[in-house]
C-alpha cells in the first residue's frame, strides 16, 4: 500500500509519558527513584550565579587605575554587605577622606589595575525545577535532575504562549466549532484551564486574565489579537516565556479554526480532571510544541514507554489540512498517487486524495496536511 | 595540474540542519561534470546522534543512482561503513569533501572598541569565516557595562572573537572589554566540559593584559591584529584561527563529526591529505571568490532560507568579499519578521489584488508554525513571492550597509589607494558594475516558473545596466566551495556547467526621466535571424526570448540623461546572453525605482508587468494584457 511520512500532532487518550526535568546548572536533586510526585512538587534546585555589577572605583576615588589598590579595604573574593566601605582615600592630614561604599550585597569578583574597575557579584539566585506532571521518578540524573513517567491523556498543540502551569479542566463551549463568548468566562473559571472552541478573542483573553484563569486551550487565535495582547509582534517562533498571567495553547492555528473533534472530545471527556499545560513552542532545530497532559492512574508495571514511531500517511489516515484552501478542515486519505501533480499555483508536487468531513473530495499537496495521530 | 589529473571521481556533501546533500563529480571527456546527486535527512540530533549516518545514507543514494545511470552494478562508493577512497581506477572515489551547517552552524560573538571600526572589522572576519554573529559588543555601543555582561552571559556562543585598538594604541578599552568577558564567564553552547574558545585579534600591545585577564577562564588564542592600522584590515589570520577552532572545538563536539573529520580526504601536494570540513557559508564565499577571480567578474549571491537570508558579494577590482547574514529574514521560521520589518504596505505594493490585513497576518503566522507547507492556491503563491521580494530587499539593504570601505582612516591614505578598500565608509556594492546575480533557496530555486525567480531577483535587487541573472537550483555552491580547496578547475567547471541555471540578462537604464519619454532604444539581432527593435518608453518591461548559451548582438541607446553602463547618454554595442527566461528590458526606472502611489494606477502597471514577465498563467489577472 502506498504510504509516506508526514508530520503530525499527537492526540491520544493513553500514553506512557516520559519527561526530563533538568536544572540549568548542576545542583541538588530532591527526590529519589521510585518516588511518586505531584506536578507542583520541587524535584531539583540549584543556585545560579548572581548578576555582575561593574563599579568604576578609580573614577569614584578620583585616582588613576594603577593607584586604586592603595586605597582598597577589600580584596577579590571577599563577601560584602550593602553600604560596606570598600575603599577610602588617605585625605589630607587624616581629614577630607573619600569613602566609597558598596552599592550591593554580594562578593568582590575582580579588581582591575588597568581599568580601575571593580566587578561586584550579587548573591546567588535560587532556581527550582518542579515535577510539572503527576507521576513516578524513574531515573535520577545525579546533580542534574530526574526523569518522570506517568500515564496520560496527551494532546500536542501547534503554538502557545506562557510557561508551565497546572490546574483542572473546564470546557466552556458545547461544540468544537463554537467560539467562546466573553460572558462565558466568569468567577467559576478562576484557577481553571478553560477549553474555548474555535477562537479566543482578545476580549475573552482579557476577561480570563481578570478572572485569574490558569490557562486557555483554543482551536485558533487571531494574530492581531496576539500582538495587541503581548504588545509586540512575535517575529520568530520561540515562545513560552511570556508573562501574561496565564498560558494559551492553540491546537489548530491562526484565525478562527474549528478544534479537531478528537481533541475536543478528549478534553471534554476529562472535564474537571487535573491537567498540566505549557506553551513552549520552537519550530527550528529541536522542535518543541505546547503540551496538554492529563495524568491518569497507573501501576508501575504499566510504565513502559512505547518506541517513538514516524507517523505514516496511508489510505484511511485522518488528516488535518494545514493550508488554504480548506485550511483547518479534517478529512480522511482516500488515495496516494505516486506521480507528481500540478496544483493551481503550478507547483509540481506529490499529492494525496482526501474526503473532507464536509463531504468534499479534494486533492492536497502532501506537504499541506498533518496526520492526527492516535 | 598533476592532482587534477588524478581526480576522476569526487564526492562532496553538505550537512545542513535538516538535509545532507551529496553530489558526485566526475571527469568525463576532458572536463568535470556533476553527474548524480542524492540526499538524506541529517542525523545530528536524537535518536541517531551521528552525522555520518546521514552522510552514508546520502552517499548510498548517490551510489544507487550512479549504478542506474551507468547500468553498472559494480559501482561502489561505500566500503566498511565509510566512504571508499581509492586511487585504483573504477574503485571507490578519489576524494571526499564536506561542508557543514548542522546544529545551527558556527555561532559567534565579536567585540571591538569602536563599533563602526574595529567592531565592524571583527564582524566582517567572523561572517567571512562562515559564522552567524550573535552580537557585537563594543566599548561605545551605548549599553551599560552590566548590560553587556548580562548579554555575554545569556548568549552561549561557540566562540568569541575579540578585536579592538590599532597596534601600539591605547590598551584601556580592550582591557575593559576583556574584563567584561571574564566577568560574564561565558559557557560554550555545546556542553560545559571544555572552556570557551576566545580569539584575541586586537592591539598587539594589549596581548599580555588579555592573557592575564582571560587565560585561566577561557581557551585563549592570540593572533595578529585584524585592524593593525585604521586604513587596513588584516582578516586572514583571524579567519584561519576561526576555522581551526571550528574544527577542533565546535565540530568535535557535534555528534559523529570526529568520525566524519577522518573521512574527508583528497590528494593535495601529491599525497592523500585530510581536507578540513568547512562551515557552509565559508564554502559559498570560497566558490564566489574563485569564480570572481577566474572570470574577472563582480558577483552578488543570495541564499534565502526559512530562517535566514545570506548575501554574498565580490566587488571592486580587488575582488573584496563580503558576506552578511540577515538572521531574522526568511520564508518560514522568520517570515513573520519580514512582515514586521517591511510592513503590510511594502508587501501589498507587489500584489495586484486587495489583501485583508488580518487574513495576511494569520496566513504568515500559519506558515511560521507550519514551515513546510507549500502554496497550493495561486493567490498564496503570489503573496509568498511578494513577501520574498521584501525579504530579499531588506537583506540586500543590510548587505549594502555592511559592505563598505573602512571607516576611520585618514583621507590622504585614500588618495594613495594602496589598499583593498577605500576609507570612505561608502558601500562598495555597485549595481551598475555588477556582472552576475545568483539566487538560491527554496522560494527562488523551486518557484513553479523560472520567470518568477527572475522577476523576484530583479524587483528585489534592482540590477542596473546589463546584468546576468542565474539561480543555483540545488544549492551546490557549498560543495563546490570546499572542492575548490583541492581542485579549482573541477570547482569552476562544474559551477559554470552544472551549478547555475542561467535565467538570462536584465537591461535597465539608470537615472531620472519624465514619464512617457523614451527610456531605451533597442536593436537585438536574435538567433533566428529576426530583429527585435523598439523605442521603449518609461515604465515598461519587455521579455525577449533568447535560449541558454545563446548570444545576441545588441545595440542599446539610453534615453536622454540615462545611463546604461557607459555613462549618461552613451550608447552601447554588446552581446547579450540568453537563458531559460531570456532578456528582460526593464524601463521601470532605477535611482529612482518608484511604483505609482495611487492604487488603481499601481495595480494597472503591476498587471502589465506581471504579464510581460510571464510570471503567472495568462488569465490570472483580468485585463492583464
Amino acid at each position: 500500500m502506498a504510504q509516506a511520512y508526514s508530520p503530525g500532532l499527537k492526540c491520544t487518550d493513553n500514553l506512557v509519558l516520559r519527561k526530563e526535568r533538568i536544572l540549568p546548572l548542576k545542583g541538588n536533586v530532591k527526590v529519589k527513584k521510585g518516588d511518586i510526585v505531584k506536578s507542583q512538587d520541587i524535584v531539583a534546585e540549584t543556585l545560579l550565579p548572581g548578576k555582575v555589577v561593574p563599579f568604576n572605583l578609580a573614577n569614584k576615588l578620583g585616582v588613576t587605575p594603577n593607584m586604586v589598590h592603595k586605597f582598597l579595604k577589600v580584596k577579590a573574593g571577599d563577601k560584602i554587605t550593602k553600604k560596606q566601605m570598600i575603599a577610602q582615600t588617605n585625605g589630607f592630614l587624616g581629614m577630607f577622606k573619600t569613602s566609597i561604599r558598596s552599592p550591593i550585597e554580594g562578593e568582590i569578583e575582580n579588581i582591575s589595575k588597568i581599568t580601575g574597575q571593580m566587578l561586584l557579584r550579587e548573591p546567588r539566585i535560587p532556581v527550582q525545577v518542579k515535577a510539572f506532571i503527576d507521576g513516578m521518578v524513574v531515573e535520577v540524573i545525579e546533580e542534574e535532575g530526574v526523569i518522570i513517567e506517568n500515564k496520560s491523556a496527551y494532546i500536542q498543540g501547534i503554538f502557545g504562549i506562557g510557561g508551565e502551569r497546572f490546574s483542572t479542566l473546564k470546557t466552556l463551549v458545547s461544540t468544537p466549532e463554537e467560539e467562546v463568548s466573553v460572558d462565558d468566562i466568569d468567577e467559576s473559571c478562576k484557577d481553571k484551564v478553560i477549553v474555548c472552541g474555535s477562537l479566543v478573542s482578545l476580549a475573552a483573553i482579557k476577561k480570563a486574565q481578570k478572572m485569574n484563569v490558569t490557562g486557555i486551550i483554543t482551536g485558533g487565535i487571531d494574530d492581531r489579537d496576539l500582538k495587541e495582547l503581548l504588545g509586540y509582534n512575535i517575529g520568530v517562533a520561540i515562545t513560552g516565556h511570556e508573562e501574561i498571567g496565564l498560558t494559551i495553547v492553540v491546537t489548530e492555528g491562526f484565525g478562527k479554526i474549528k478544534m479537531a473533534k478528537k481533541t475536543y472530545d478528549l478534553l471534554k471527556e476529562h472535564e474537571g480532571e487535573r491537567v498540566s499545560i505549557h506553551g513552549f513552542t520552537q519550530i527550528r532545530a529541536g522542535v518543541m510544541r505546547p503540551e496538554i497532559i492529563i495524568p491518569k492512574e497507573f501501576k508501575e508495571s504499566e510504565l513502559k514507554a512505547e518506541k517513538e514511531t514516524m507517523s505514516t500517511l496511508e489510505i484511511g489516515t485522518t488528516i488535518r489540512v494545514i493550508r488554504e484552501p480548506n485550511f483547518g478542515i479534517i478529512g480522511k486519505v482516500t488515495g496516494l498517487p505516486e506521480q507528481l501533480t500540478k496544483v493551481e499555483s503550478e507547483t509540481l508536487v506529490r499529492i494525496l486524495e482526501a474526503e473532507l468531513e464536509n463531504g468534499k473530495k479534494v486533492i492536497i499537496p502532501r506537504a499541506n496536511v498533518e496526520i492526527i495521530e492516535d | 595540474m598533476g592532482d587534477t589529473q588524478k581526480l576522476k571521481r569526487i564526492i562532496a556533501t553538505d550537512c545542513g540542519s535538516t538535509t545532507t546533500k551529496s553530489i558526485l563529480i566526475e571527469y568525463i571527456d576532458g572536463e568535470y561534470r556533476q553527474t548524480v546527486r542524492g540526499e538524506a535527512p541529517t542525523t545530528v540530533e536524537k535518536p541517531l546522534n551521528d552525522v555520518t549516518k546521514g552522510v552514508i545514507n546520502a552517499v548510498t543514494e548517490l551510489e544507487e543512482l550512479a549504478r542506474l545511470k551507468y547500468n553498472d552494478k559494480s559501482i561502489k562508493f561505500i566500503k566498511d561503513d565509510t566512504i571508499w577512497l581509492s586511487d585504483q581506477k573504477n574503485e571507490g572515489v578519489d576524494a571526499y569533501v564536506s561542508t557543514s551547517s548542522a546544529g545551527g552552524g558556527l555561532q559567534m560573538m565579536v567585540t571591538g572598541v569602536v563599533a563602526k571600526m574595529t567592531g565592524e572589522s571583527a564582524e566582517r572576519a567572523a561572517l567571512g569565516a562562515g559564522a552567524i554573529v550573535m552580537d557585537l559588543i563594543a566599548s561605545n555601543d551605548k549599553r551599560a557595562n552590566y548590560e553587556k555582561i548580562e548579554r555575554i552571559r545569556q548568549l552561549r556562543p561557540d566562540m568569541i572573537l575579540m578585536a579592538g585598538g590599532i597596534d601600539g594604541g591605547t590598551t584601556k578599552h580592550v582591557a575593559e572589554l576583556a574584563e567584561l568577558v571574564g566577568a560574564a564567564d561565558p559557557k560554550p553552547r555545546l556542553g560545559s566540559s571544555y572552556k570557551l574558545p576566545v580569539i584575541y585579534a586586537g592591539n598587539n600591545k594589549a596581548q599580555d593584559i588579555i592573557k592575564e585577564t582571560l587565560e585561566e577562564k577561557t581557551d585563549l588564542i592570540i593572533t595578529e591584529n585584524l585592524r593593525p592600522v585604521l586604513e587596513r584590515e588584516n582578516l586572514g589570520p583571524a579567519r584561519d584561527k576561526i576555522h581551526d577552532l571550528f574544527m577542533e572545538h565546535v565540530m568535535a563536539q557535534a555528534p559523529g563529526y570526529n568520525k566524519l573529520m577522518g573521512w574527508t580526504k583528497g590528494p593535495k601536494n601529491g599525497k592523500l591529505e585530510n581536507i578540513p570540513i568547512m562551515p557552509t557559508p565559508a564554502a559559498v564565499g570560497n566558490i564566489m571568490q574563485t569564480i570572481a577571480n577566474v572570470e574577472d567578474i563582480e558577483v552578488l549571491g543570495v541564499d534565502i532560507g526559512g530562517a535566514t537570508t545570506d548575501v554574498f558579494s565580490v566587488f571592486s577590482e580587488q575582488k573584496v568579499f563580503n558576506r552578511t547574514v540577515s538572521a531574522n529574514l526568511g520564508m518560514s521560521y522568520s517570515i513573520s519578521n519580514v512582515l514586521a520589518t517591511a510592513g503590510l504596505g511594502e508587501i501589498a505594493r507587489w500584489v495586484p489584488f486587495d489583501i485583508d490585513e488580518s487574513a495576511l497576518r494569520n496566513m504568515i503566522k500559519n506558515k511560521m508554525i507550519r514551515p513546510t507547507t507549500i502554496p497550493q492556491e495561486l493567490r498564496e503563491l503570489i503573496l509568498e513571492q511578494a513577501i520574498a521580494k521584501e525579504a530579499l530587499k531588506y537583506a540586500f539593504i543590510q548587505h549594502k550597509e555592511f559592505a563598505v570601505g573602512l571607516k576611520g582612516g585618514q583621507k590622504q591614505r585614500e588618495i594613495s589607494d594602496a589598499f583593498a578598500q577605500s576609507v570612505s565608509g561608502e558601500s562598495i556594492v555597485n549595481m551598475m558594475s555588477l556582472d552576475l546575480l545568483v539566487g538560491s533557496g527554496g522560494v527562488l530555486s523551486h518557484a513553479p516558473r523560472r520567470n518568477q525567480s527572475m522577476m523576484m531577483l530583479i524587483d528585489a535587487f534592482l540590477p542596473e545596466g546589463i546584468t546576468k541573472i542565474a539561480v543555483d537550483s540545488i544549492f551546490m555552491m557549498p560543495q563546490l566551495g570546499v572542492l575548490a580547496e583541492i581542485s579549482e578547475k573541477a570547482a569552476t567547471e562544474v559551477f559554470e556547467k552544472d551549478c547555475l541555471i542561467h535565467l538570462g540578462t536584465c537591461v535597465a537604464p539608470v537615472g531620472s526621466i519624465k514619464p512617457g519619454k523614451i527610456a531605451l532604444t533597442v536593436k537585438i539581432e536574435l538567433t533566428d535571424g529576426k530583429n527585435f527593435e523598439e523605442e521603449i518608453p518609461t515604465g515598461e518591461v519587455r521579455l525577449i526570448p533568447l535560449g541558454v548559451g545563446e548570444k545576441a548582438k545588441t545595440h542599446l541607446k539610453p534615453g536622454k540623461g540615462l545611463d546604461i553602463g557607459n555613462g549618461k547618454n552613451q550608447e552601447i554595442n554588446t552581446e547579450l546572453t540568453g537563458g531559460v527566461v531570456g532578456i528582460i528590458l526593464d524601463t521601470r526606472g532605477r535611482q529612482p525605482f518608484v511604483l505609482p502611489a495611487e492604487k488603481s494606477e499601481r495595480v494597472k502597471y503591476l498587471k502589465k508587468w506581471l504579464a510581460e514577465f510571464k510570471a503567472y498563467p495568462e488569465n490570472t489577472f483580468e485585463g492583464g494584457k
